[in-house]
C-alpha cells in the first residue's frame, strides 16, 4: 500500500494589496513590475493574524475536508519561516487547536520557501514505516519584505496543510526525490526583522538550477516524461520563474496555469507550492498525475510525482477550495498594509 | 625606446560568473594568453594587472602578489604590480607593461586586468563603482555615474539636439556586434523600442542605455618588437600608448558635453604614432552609457562635436560603416568587469588586425585604437596598434 495524500486544507488571510499600491508608494513603474514579476496583486494578513493562525485555520480545513479524526495524526510538522517565536514550537499550537495532542511528535521546520515539502517528506517516512497512521504537514507563512524591497511585493500571506497516510488516499506520491546545495542566495540572520538577497543570485544559481535538478532528477529515476503529466506545478516566488522553469523542462503553459496562483496570490513562501498543489487538487480528475517541484532557498529542491485516485471526488467540497480562498479580497491601501504588518512601531 | 608588440591574447568570457573566483578569472585569462604567445612562465619578466576595487568586490587587496601566486610564478619571484585607475584600470595596466618593455627594463610582461563585481549586492557594487567619481563633491552628494553621465546626456541633447533614439542607437549596434562574439555577456539582438520602454534608470538613460556589472579577465602578452616574431607570426604592434588626466568631478569641466582627458590622451597617442582620426580603421571606445560612445567618438576626432549622435544613428560606426565602433559589443554588450574592460578592447583590435575576429571581422582592418575611460573622464588611456610596425 502506497503513501500519499489523505487530505488537505488552504487558508488565505481576505486582505489584498495591489502592485500599483505599493509601487506608488516607492515611485516605481507599476507596469514594469508587473510585467517582470507577473503578480498582480497580493494577500495580507489581519491584524491578529500570523504563521500559527493560519496554519491552524489550514489543518482544520484539512481535518474538515476529509472527516479526519484528529487523534489519529500521530505527526505534526509545520514549516515556516516566519514563525511567531524563535524558541517555542508553531506545531505544538496547531495540534493543540486541532485536538490531536498529547499522543504525537511535532516538530517546526525551517528551509526557506521548501520548508512544507521537507515536511511532507518527513510525514511519508513515518507512515511509509509505519511508525505513525496519519501525519500533518503544513507550510504557512506570513512572508516578511522590507520596505522598499523587490520582495515586497511579492511576500505574501497563507498556509496549505496537507494529511499523509496511506488508506483512504485522494492522491498516491508515487516518488520524491531532493536535490540540496550549499547555496547562499537568500537569508534573514537571527533578530533581523526582514530577509536579505542575493539580486540576481537567487534565480539562476538558485531557483533555476535547484528547480530544474531536482525536476529532471525525479524524472529519470521514475522513466517519465513532462508529457505524462496532466499538471505541474512549481515553486512561484513570482510568475515569472515557475513560467519560465516549465518552458526549460518542456511543460507547456496548459499544464501550470492551474497551479499558478501566485498571480493574484503572491508568494506564500512555505505555502506557496503547497498552494499551487491545493488549487490544482481542487479540481483534478481520477487518474490525473500531477508533478510538483518546490524550491527553498539556501538552496534546495524537493521533487514529488502523483497520482489521483477514485476518492477526490467525495473530498471534493468538504473545505474551501483555492479558488473560494481568493475570492472577495478586500482591498486595502499602503497605510493599513503597513499597519497590518506590523511594519509601523509605536 | 623600443617598439613593442602583443605576441599572445587570453580572454575569459565575461558575464554573471557564479561559478568562478577572482583568481580563477585571472589564470584563466592568463593561460589562454601564454599559451596563445607560446611563451614559457620561465620567459615572463613581469606582470600588470588593472583592478578597480578588489577590497569592495571581494575584500581583497595586494592583488598583484595573488595573482603572481596562483598563475605560479611566486616561486619563481616575477615581479607583479596592481594598477589602479577605477574603470580605466586595465588600459593603464597595458600601458604600464608596454613602458616597462618599451624602456628595456623588461621583456616579456604580461599586462592584465580583472574584475569580480557580482559576490555582493547590486548597492555595494554601484556605491564601489561611484568611488571612482568625486566622493566628497559628487558621491556625498548622491550622485552615482548614471546620474552624472544623465547630467552629460541631457546637456548633449540641448546643445546638439540629440535624441534619445540617438542613444538607444548606440545600444542596438553594441549588442548587434555582441551578438556576434563568443564571450560576450549579452549575445542577443535588441531594436530601439526595447532600450526606450526599458525601466529609467536616470532621465534620458535607460536601463538598456548603460553597461552591465560583470565578472571577467583579459591578459596579453607584450614583448619587443624585435623579437615578436620568435613567438607569433601575427605579432601586432603598438604604435601610441597615451594617457591624460582631467578633473576628477564633472562640474569643474569647461563642457561637460567633453571628456578634455580624452581629447588629451588622443592627440597625443595621433602624434606618437604620426597618424590622424582618418587612418583609424576601428576603434573600441568606452561606452560605459550610451552618451559616453556618442562623446567618445567625438573627443577621438571621428566627428565633429555635436555630431556623434546623428553619426551614430546613420550606421557610419556599425560593422560595415566608415568607421566601425566598438566591434566586440563594446561595455555595452560584451559586459564591463571595469579593471578588464581596457585589456579587452586591446584583446579586440588585435583579434580584428590578426583577422582573427570571425562574424564581427571589420574587412581590411589595418589601424585599430582602443579609449578607455576612468569615471566621468578623471583619466583617459587611448592606445593604437597596427598589423605592420
Amino acid at each position: 500500500m502506497s503513501v500519499g495524500i489523505v487530505s488537505y486544507g488552504a487558508y488565505i488571510p481576505r486582505y489584498r494589496i495591489k502592485i500599483e499600491e505599493i509601487a506608488k508608494v516607492w515611485g516605481n513603474n507599476a507596469n514594469s513590475i508587473i510585467d517582470g514579476l507577473m503578480v498582480y496583486e497580493k494577500s495580507v494578513p489581519d491584524m491578529d493574524e500570523d504563521t500559527i493562525t493560519i496554519a491552524v485555520e489550514a489543518a482544520r480545513n484539512a481535518i474538515n475536508r476529509a472527516g479526519i479524526n484528529p487523534e489519529k495524526i500521530g505527526a505534526i510538522y509545520t514549516g515556516s519561516e516566519s514563525h511567531p517565536y524563535a524558541v517555542k514550537p508553531t506545531s505544538t499550537v496547531v495540534a493543540e487547536a486541532v485536538g490531536a495532542t498529547p499522543n504525537l511528535t511535532s516538530a517546526d521546520f525551517e528551509f526557506a520557501c521548501k520548508a512544507g515539502t521537507a515536511a511532507i517528506q518527513a510525514c511519508m517516512g513515518l507512515v511509509g514505516s509505519d511508525m505513525i497512521e496519519l501525519g500533518m504537514a503544513i507550510g504557512s507563512d506570513v512572508a516578511q519584505g522590507a520596505p522598499g524591497d523587490a520582495l515586497e511585493y511579492t511576500a505574501a500571506a497563507g498556509g496549505v496543510a496537507y494529511i499523509i497516510g496511506k488508506k483512504k488516499t485522494i492522491a498516491n506520491i508515487e516518488s520524491t526525490y531532493s536535490y540540496t546545495t550549499d547555496t547562499p542566495d537568500f537569508w534573514r540572520r537571527e533578530g533581523m526583522p526582514y530577509p536579505e538577497h542575493g539580486g540576481r543570485f537567487t534565480g539562476e544559481p538558485g531557483y533555476f538550477k535547484h528547480v530544474t535538478s531536482a525536476a529532471k532528477g525525479l524524472m529519470e529515476r521514475m522513466g517519465t516524461k513532462p508529457s505524462d503529466y496532466d499538471y505541474a506545478v512549481f515553486h512561484q516566488p513570482n510568475g515569472k520563474f515557475p513560467t519560465r522553469v516549465a518552458k526549460i523542462l518542456g511543460f507547456s503553459n496548459e499544464q501550470i496555469k492551474q497551479g499558478l496562483v501566485v498571480t493574484r496570490l503572491g508568494n506564500t513562501y512555505s505555502g506557496s507550492c503547497m498552494m499551487g498543489l491545493a488549487a490544482t487538487l481542487d479540481i483534478a480528475k481520477p487518474g490525473d498525475r500531477i508533478f510538483m517541484t518546490a524550491f527553498g532557498s539556501g538552496a534546495g529542491s524537493d521533487a514529488f510525482s502523483m497520482t489521483v485516485t477514485d476518492r477526490i471526488d467525495e473530498t471534493r467540497n468538504g473545505a474551501p477550495s483555492v479558488e473560494q480562498l481568493l475570492a472577495n479580497p478586500i482591498y486595502i491601501n499602503y497605510a493599513t498594509y503597513a499597519k497590518h504588518k506590523g511594519k509601523i512601531k509605536l | 625606446m623600443r617598439d613593442v608588440a602583443i605576441i599572445g591574447v587570453g580572454c575569459t568570457e565575461f558575464g554573471e560568473l557564479w561559478d568562478k573566483s577572482f583568481r580563477e578569472l585571472f589564470v584563466e585569462a592568463g593561460i589562454s594568453a601564454i599559451e596563445d604567445a607560446n611563451v614559457q612562465g620561465g620567459k615572463i619578466d613581469a606582470l600588470y594587472v588593472g583592478n578597480m576595487s578588489g577590497g569592495r568586490f571581494i575584500e581583497q587587496e595586494h592583488l598583484g602578489a595573488l595573482i603572481a601566486d596562483y598563475s605560479g610564478l611566486a616561486s619563481l619571484h616575477v615581479p607583479s604590480t596592481r594598477v589602479e585607475a577605477a574603470c580605466a584600470s586595465g588600459g593603464l595596466a597595458l600601458r604600464q607593461g608596454i613602458i616597462a618593455v618599451a624602456s628595456g627594463y623588461h621583456d616579456i610582461v604580461i599586462a592584465g586586468g580583472a574584475e569580480k563585481m557580482t559576490d555582493v549586492g547590486v548597492e555595494t557594487t554601484t556605491d564601489a563603482l561611484a568611488a571612482a567619481a568625486d566622493r566628497e563633491w559628487e558621491g556625498i552628494m548622491g550622485a552615482t555615474f548614471p546620474g552624472l553621465y544623465a547630467m552629460i546626456a541631457r546637456l548633449h541633447m540641448h546643445k546638439y539636439g540629440t535624441t534619445q533614439e540617438q542613444l538607444a542607437s548606440v545600444a542596438v549596434k553594441n549588442h548587434h556586434n555582441g551578438a556576434m562574439n563568443p564571450i560576450a555577456q549579452f549575445q542577443n539582438e535588441i531594436s530601439i523600442e526595447t532600450v526606450i520602454n526599458s525601466v529609467m534608470v536616470a532621465d534620458p538613460l535607460h536601463v538598456f542605455d548603460c553597461s552591465p556589472i560583470t565578472d571577467g579577465a583579459s591578459a596579453v602578452v607584450l614583448a619587443p618588437a624585435d623579437i615578436a616574431h620568435k613567438y607569433t607570426d601575427t605579432p601586432i604592434y603598438v604604435k601610441a600608448s597615451a594617457q591624460a588626466s582631467g578633473t576628477l568631478s564633472l562640474h569643474d569641466r569647461p563642457d561637460i558635453t567633453t571628456l578634455d582627458a580624452t581629447v588629451a590622451a588622443a592627440n597625443r597617442a595621433y602624434k606618437m604614432a604620426k597618424l590622424t582620426p582618418r587612418d583609424i580603421d576601428f576603434a573600441e571606445v568606452h561606452d560605459c552609457f550610451t552618451i559616453a560612445e556618442i562623446c567618445a567618438i567625438e573627443d577621438l576626432g571621428f566627428v565633429k562635436k555635436g555630431e556623434g549622435g546623428k553619426a551614430s544613428e546613420s550606421g557610419m560606426t556599425a560593422l560595415g560603416g566608415d568607421i566601425p565602433i566598438n566591434t566586440s559589443g563594446g561595455l555595452k554588450a560584451c559586459g564591463h568587469p571595469v579593471g578588464a574592460t581596457g585589456v579587452k578592447q586591446a584583446i579586440e583590435v588585435a583579434l580584428q588586425l590578426r583577422g582573427e575576429a570571425g562574424k564581427r571581422q571589420v574587412d581590411g582592418a589595418k589601424i585599430g585604437l582602443t579609449h578607455n575611460v576612468g569615471g566621468s573622464g578623471g583619466t583617459a588611456v587611448v592606445h593604437i596598434f597596427s598589423r605592420e610596425r
